[in-house]
């Protein structure tokens, strides 16, 4: 760091390569041995090797000559108003992106490039497509340098001329807001149990005698040790047959567990949340640590949810939706899994308010509702009708009762639990009665309010309200038309006290 | 929000162009027709008669109907487009959040002299509401009322 950094141009690190080696490996070798294995399996086998080695030399070869050619072509030049990035072996490429449409730098550490210290760097410009600059791989301290740089920048002021020598060295004024423990890490994980994985376990066991690679050699003598114990439990009778079933359904939950905990682990150890001057950042992550800042003013809605059984024990997690995007997905999970005591420091942070005492909460049209029921009973009452034609007489009185049963039930607890309200700043809906959600959006960061309203509202008289939330989506349900046109004037009042460009850009240069 | 209030209508010429359009369509959909009735042995009818009557709703009633449904107002600095015959949408954009505006003109709309006006804003729901069956001219007209609008906001 003592060679004067500004325009020259740079190369990523060397080490790249290294990275790029051992992805190649995965992606490319193993393939390409397993599919060798595949198709050469019935021949001779050092016959096949002869053939089949050279090609992969060859291709592992070329693949390694290509990619030093790319990195040896690949430079980058930090300006005095601008990061440069030249490109291309045949065909070059220049790329400047002002530091002014520089939104963020992200930080990604994956698991291979941290065994050797490096970092992928990327520049969110915000431009639409996912069409980021991005620099991979750096070293650590380069990574921070550019990232406090580019800050800098955009913020007018000169770089400090001292060097950043630590690699995660916590800003000076961050401020810690949340932090996980393992100990909250593995709780967490234990909520995130996996259906799914259970679902394909379970799939794959009832499979199992030909999912088994052991034909490979012999699959006659295993099969028949495999059916040996089966037969042998068979011939207990009913009660060890249950004990059986017991331990195998108990071993799938276990199975769902672990696999939840494992994952979370993976994800969310070291979770840290940090209040720093640009705003909230948050780092995670075992394997893969990433580090990502969530700039406050660009957060347009927050979205406080819980699950179906971490409710009962009060967990719950936050959201902020804004107009970057989070690997994908809109949504920057905040803080994941935590109280709500713990959690409203954090919303405060964020320029928003939780919904206190004096919020005037309505439901939705009660029309709304009983349609809602209507609806699923008329169908219910044609499988009914379809079953008692069928033969079956008395199976017809089960989707009256259940499924009527289930749909009255369902919409009067949607009409208790669903509810909206309009606060002086902002806009509250709450979701769900299972696992209900609630969504704070500021009423001057909206895009645009629609009313929609199918054949059968426009009968009844009410309409839905769906806003124009950037990076996310946000509407309201059978709510009565006086109702919605009320709250689409209030909405659309205080939009028109803010531009656009105050409302998804910084507050830093309107100011 | 029904009608009631003054919303401005569209060029009546959009009415002619979706008849065009829905003739188009129709015919392509009669030599199907009867196609399909040369297949059937013996003149039958059954797919050719639903077909015309179908296209001629098509060319009579529908272009009528929508032409009825959609709407747009420009007050208070907001662009709000109405439409849906059975599905109804109001849709309020106000200028103040509309990041880029496009006048495009098809090869129909071009014959009877229309545009299409399209706002995008940053939500993801309606991130583009488009307003066909304008005037040229007078798409143009709004797309620098609206410029004018943004511009004067920013500074």
């Amino acid at each position: 760091m003592t060679e004067p950094l500004e325009h020259t141009p740079r190369r990523t690190d060397p080490r790249t390569f290294a990275v790029r080696a051992v992805a190649m490996f995965s992606q490319l070798v193993l393939p390409l041995v397993v599919g060798g294995f595949t198709i050469l399996d019935k021949g001779d086998f050092g016959d096949a090797l002869l053939y089949f080695l050279p090609l992969v030399v060859l291709a592992v070869g070329a693949n390694i000559f290509f990619a030093y050619l790319r990195w040896a072509r690949f430079t980058y030049t930090v300006g005095a108003d601008d990061i440069r990035v030249e490109s291309g072996v045949l065909s070059r490429e220049a790329r400047s992106v002002p530091y002014e449409r520089i939104q963020d730098v992200s930080i990604e550490q994956k698991f291979v490039p941290r065994l050797f210290g490096l970092v992928e760097v990327k520049f969110e410009t915000g431009a639409g497509g996912g069409d980021d600059l991005k620099l991979a791989y750096l070293p650590e301290v380069e990574g921070e340098r550019l990232r406090e740089l580019v800050r800098s920048r955009r913020d007018g002021s000169s770089l400090p001329e001292q060097d950043i020598d630590t690699d995660i060295a916590p800003e000076p004024d961050a401020r810690l807001l949340y932090e996980m423990g393992p100990g909250r890490v593995l709780t967490f994980g234990l909520f995130e149990f996996s259906l799914a994985v259970v679902a394909v376990v379970a799939g794959a066991a009832q499979q199992l005698d030909f999912l088994l690679p052991f034909e490979v050699w012999d699959w006659r003598s295993w099969r028949e040790q495999i059916a040996g114990p089966g037969q042998w439990l068979a011939g207990l009778g009913v009660l060890a047959q249950l004990v059986g079933g017991v331990i195998a359904v108990g071993s799938l939950i276990f199975i769902g567990v672990a696999t939840g905990v494992v994952r979370t682990v993976l994800r969310e150890w070291g979770f840290r949340l940090e209040r720093t001057d640009k705003g909230l950042r948050r780092r995670r992550g075992l394997l893969t640590r990433t580090d990502l800042v969530m700039p406050v003013h660009r957060v347009q809605a927050l979205r406080l949810s819980t699950g179906l059984v971490r409710r009962w024990f009060g967990w719950h997690s936050l959201k902020l939706v804004s107009l970057a995007s989070d690997s994908g997905s809109a949504n920057h999970e905040a803080v994941p899994f935590a109280r709500l005591k713990e959690i409203s420091p954090v919303v405060v942070e964020t320029g928003f308010e939780l919904p206190g005492a004096e919020i005037e909460w309505h439901r939705s049209s009660r029309r709304y509702r009983i349609d809602g029921f209507l609806i699923g009973f008329s169908l219910m009452i044609a499988i009914a009708a379809a079953l008692f034609v069928s033969s079956n007489a008395y199976l017809a009185l089960l989707p009256i009762i259940a499924g009527g049963g289930w749909f009255a039930l369902h919409e009067y607890m949607r009409w208790r639990w669903d509810r909206h309200a309009l606060g002086q700043r902002q806009l509250y809906t709450r979701h769900g009665w299972f696992a209900p959600s609630m969504a704070i959006a500021s009423r001057e960061k909206l895009q645009s309010v629609e009313i929609v309203r199918n054949p059968l509202a426009r009968v009844r008289g009410y309409a839905d309200i769906r806003f124009g939330l950037a990076g996310g989506h946000l509407r309201m349900r059978g709510i009565a038309l006086a109702d919605a046109m009320r709250i689409r004037d209030a909405v659309l009042s205080s939009m028109g006290e803010q531009d656009f460009s105050e409302v998804v850009e910084a507050g830093s240069q309107s100011a | 929000m029904d009608e009631a209030d003054d919303l401005i209508p569209l060029d009546p010429a959009y009415k002619s162009m979706l008849r065009v359009q829905f003739a188009i369509v129709g015919v392509v959909l009669l030599l199907a027709a009867t196609i399909a009735e040369f297949a059937i042995p013996g003149w039958t009818g059954a797919v050719w008669i639903p077909a015309l009557l179908l296209v001629t709703y098509a060319l009579v009633r529908v272009p009528l109907r929508r032409y009825n449904a959609r709407g747009y107002s420009l007050a208070q600095e907001r662009l709000r487009v109405v439409r849906g015959v059975f599905f109804r949408a109001d849709t309020v954009v106000p200028f103040g959040r509309v990041q880029h505006i496009d006048v495009g003109q098809g090869p129909l709309e071009r014959a009877y002299g229309l545009a299409t006006l399209t706002v995008h804003t940053a939500g993801t729901h309606n991130a583009s509401v488009s307003l066909p069956g304008l005037r040229h001219a007078d798409a143009t007209a709004m797309r620098e009322d609206i410029r004018a609008a943004i511009r004067r906001d920013t500074r």
